[in-house]
């Protein structure tokens, strides 16, 4: 296999142009590798080649992003090159900035893995880290040949579209993402091995940090109840019999809209659910059960509410990701806002 | 209560006239078993097929894996409650056929049931595709609801599976493993410094077609409880459930719990594994409440340092192993959690549906909203046409060509959460 191709970004500094007093300097292109491009194709033996590098000025290239983006890429293009890596940047903000804009593009646009590298709380990092990998190096230049040892590994892993493995292993920046891939071990034997450290009070990492959830207030109470519009809105699957929008059995990637008029009974002739995750028995033959249409009907002609909104509105809450949910929440409030619904009875199932 | 598991490695199925093992081939006669089988008024057909380690097949929708055992000596039967008379089980020796399994399908059932790709990517996701496996496809009559549907294939296969344990009782194990749990007062004389661990089982309970038995009981129905792990490896625990297949346990992961195998492996050496308490996932807040104070309640009583909490299925019982966590960290002991995750198919989402900052030792299991691309296979045993509405399945999963695009959910075992693979995420 001929040799991997890579093009290496870095600024004035490390493109020992000068210091702060050379940040306006404008991008160049020169052949192979330069300032730390050295140690790291030594890093890459004969595996992969610094084809170029390309240096700019930090300052020049924040106050133009987006035209020395444009540039920047021309320029690695050219080179054609396999993989492509920028830094580390260390803690240096604007340099940082820099490498994680660039390197985000060109795996964009040019279609070619990238890497770049920095300290944690460089901003680069939340900006980028979900866009392309990040390396987590030292806070200062100090920490070139420790970064150098971890970038260049897992460089050629992302161009040889090799699997990754977890952030501890390969030591990048949790990208925000969550990733399949296999363990060396068994759940439940690290599972054991975990918890025998936390009972000898050592240190160990949890698979999956708590996130911050979100708790939502109730509303306030609806004034005069029967003078309100009420709309149902479900995640228990009830759908026409047949399932017309196909919506999932699991994992929804939609909601669906039905018009009720007229309707005062679900009936397990017309209707039924589409949900993956309860016992359907009960739900099919009275999807009243799950949407109880007959009910808000019989409270309508009784005045106990004003009326029933005309559309319900469904999906299955079976494995549909929080995400997902989120998105068909904010897209049926806002259709059932305009159309002057006043309150909504949530069912699940 | 100690158990010895005589282990009898099966490398091959056959047909043949009598039914039984020479060295590591179990010989079958299909016409005997399928008679077997053929006692329950429900159902119309039972056809017998045999699936192999590499073999171009898929199985699917998969109800149920059942690894054949058979009691050699000690009180009661495999599957007691279920198949056999109610007594205790979990001493004495018990053959089991290593190697293999029975797997049932046919019809549909619910929405919930899944795939076993005996070759290609998806053969890496679920442990049951280095089985050599005896497949039962079994129809029920016309017009039976689905709860007496999956009753019906439920028994089926575990009477299959204890037919062909049968074969191996008289057979002389090649090896023997000896699991001991000592009662309370006992085993903290024998290892007074070492820190004591218990394991709190959750079950999936969250109606009919979601259901686990325990000595034939119906676990919804049953506040949480302590058993020997031991007795987990008699059958005492079968899976009545079809929930999403990536998740559920089936018999076969109860048979051969991973928690209880490696918790036994540091037993006497750097803990005391004390007890399993099992315990429900049912979908009354009360009921969470009540199930989730009663485990807390009796590993307090056990007197325990740690516990290891596995979850079975998501969403809902997110909600269980959060409260159950809570709870028990609460009590001054310390947790270890297992779950899988749905964090969507571009995985950016929040992988649970509930969560406490106590819970912060957590083994995953993966992904199971990943989408995954499975190539056409040469036979397919079963039905592939459900492919589009099992949980993980979408509109326009199957192919033309045969090929299914779905989430990893539509394959048995893949997530599993009592920590089965080696599949996790970060």
């Amino acid at each position: 296999m001929s040799k991997i191709r890579v093009v290496h970004y870095i600024n004035q500094f490390f493109g020992q142009i000068g210091g702060e007093e050379k940040a306006d300097h404008k991008p160049e292109a020169r052949e192979g590798f330069v300032g730390p491009g050295m140690a790291f194709q030594a890093s890459f033996k004969d595996k992969a080649e610094i084809v170029g590098t390309v240096i700019c000025g930090d300052s020049y290239f924040n106050e133009n992003i987006e035209a020395e983006t444009e540039e920047l890429l021309t320029m690695i293009e050219t080179f054609k090159p396999d993989l492509f890596i920028a830094g580390p940047a260390f803690n240096a903000g604007r340099y940082g900035m820099a490498c994680g804009s660039i390197a985000a593009t060109v795996k964009e646009k040019l279609g070619i893995p990238a890497l770049t590298g920095m300290y944690v709380e460089n901003p680069g990092v939340d900006s980028f880290k979900s866009k392309v990998h990040i390396v987590s190096t030292k806070d200062s230049a100090a920490g070139m040949r420790d970064a150098i040892k971890k970038m260049a590994p897992l460089a050629l892993k992302l161009a040889l579209g090799e699997p990754i493995g977890s952030p501890e292993e390969e030591g990048y920046i949790p990208t925000g993402i969550r990733v399949n891939f296999f363990e060396e071990k068994r759940g439940s034997e690290r599972a054991v091995e975990m918890l025998l450290k936390k009972l000898k009070g050592e240190e160990f990492t949890t698979e999956y940090p708590m996130p911050d959830f979100d708790r939502v207030d109730p509303s306030p109470a609806i004034k005069d109840i029967t003078k309100a519009t009420i709309a149902l809105v479900t995640s228990g699957g009830i759908v026409p019999k047949g399932n017309p929008d196909r919506i999932e059995s699991s994992s929804a990637s939609k909601y669906a809209k039905y018009d009720i008029e007229g309707i005062d009974d679900l009936t397990a002739e017309e209707y039924e659910t589409a949900h993956g995750g309860y016992d359907p028995v009960y739900a099919n033959k009275d999807a009243d059960r799950v949407l109880p249409v007959d009910v808000l009907r019989e409270f309508g002609k009784e005045g106990k509410i004003g009326k029933l909104h005309r559309y319900f509105y469904t999906t299955t809450g079976n494995g549909t990701s929080v995400a997902n949910a989120k998105k068909f929440a904010a897209a049926i409030a806002k259709e059932l806002v305009s159309d002057g619904v006043d309150a909504v009875i949530l069912t699940s199932t | 209560m100690k158990l010895e598991l005589g282990k009898i490695p099966i490398h091959d199925v056959k047909f043949d006239s009598e039914s039984r093992i020479e060295g590591n081939t179990l010989y079958l006669n299909q016409e005997e078993l399928i008679s077997h089988l053929m006692v329950d008024e429900n159902i119309k057909s039972i056809t017998i097929d045999v699936a192999r380690p590499g073999d171009k097949t898929r199985i699917m929708p998969v109800k149920d894996v059942i690894e054949p055992r058979v009691k050699v000596s000690g009180k009661g039967q495999v599957f007691p409650g279920t198949l056999s008379k109610v007594e205790t089980v979990g001493q004495g020796r018990t053959n089991v056929l290593k190697g293999m399994a029975v797997v049932t399908t046919g019809k549909i059932v619910g929405f919930q049931e899944g795939i076993i790709d005996m070759s290609g990517p998806g053969a890496d996701y679920t442990p049951f595709s280095k089985l050599v496996n005896l497949v039962v496809v079994c129809e029920p009559v016309e017009g039976i609801d689905q709860h007496t549907h999956e009753k019906t294939v439920r028994i089926a296969g575990l009477r299959a599976a204890a037919y062909l344990g049968n074969l191996a009782k008289d057979i002389e194990a090649e090896e023997i493993e000896t699991y001991e749990t000592y009662t309370v007062k006992e085993s903290m004389e024998k290892f007074p410094d070492l820190p004591r661990v218990a394991y709190v089982l959750m079950l999936q309970t969250q109606g009919l077609l979601h259901d686990t038995y325990v000595y034939g009981v119906d676990m919804k129905h049953s506040l949480p409880t302590i058993i020997y792990p031991t007795e987990l490896m008699d059958g005492a625990i079968i899976s009545g459930n079809c929930v999403s297949a990536c998740d559920k346990n089936t018999t076969y992961h109860h048979l051969n719990n991973p928690v209880v195998e490696d918790l036994f492996k540091k037993h006497g050496k750097e803990l005391n594994f004390v007890a399993v308490v099992i315990t429900n996932e049912n979908v009354y807040l009360d009921d969470k409440e009540r199930s989730s104070d009663w485990t807390s309640k009796l590993v307090e009583f056990l007197d325990v340092d740690g516990v290891i909490i596995s979850q079975e299925g998501f969403g809902n019982p997110d909600t269980d192993l959060i409260m159950n966590c809570k709870k028990i960290e609460a009590k001054g002991i310390k947790t270890v959690i297992i779950t899988d995750e749905y964090a969507g198919r571009d995985g950016a989402s929040q992988s649970l549906a509930d969560a406490d900052e106590s819970a912060n030792a957590v083994v995953t299991a993966g992904n199971a909203n990943m989408v995954i691309e499975l190539p056409p296979m040469d036979k397919v045993i079963g039905y592939q046409e459900v492919a589009d509405v099992i949980a993980g399945g979408f509109a326009g999963s199957l192919k033309p060509d045969g090929s299914i695009t779905a989430e990893l959910q539509v394959i048995v075992g893949a997530t599993n959460e009592l920590g089965f693979n080696k599949l996790s995420a970060r």
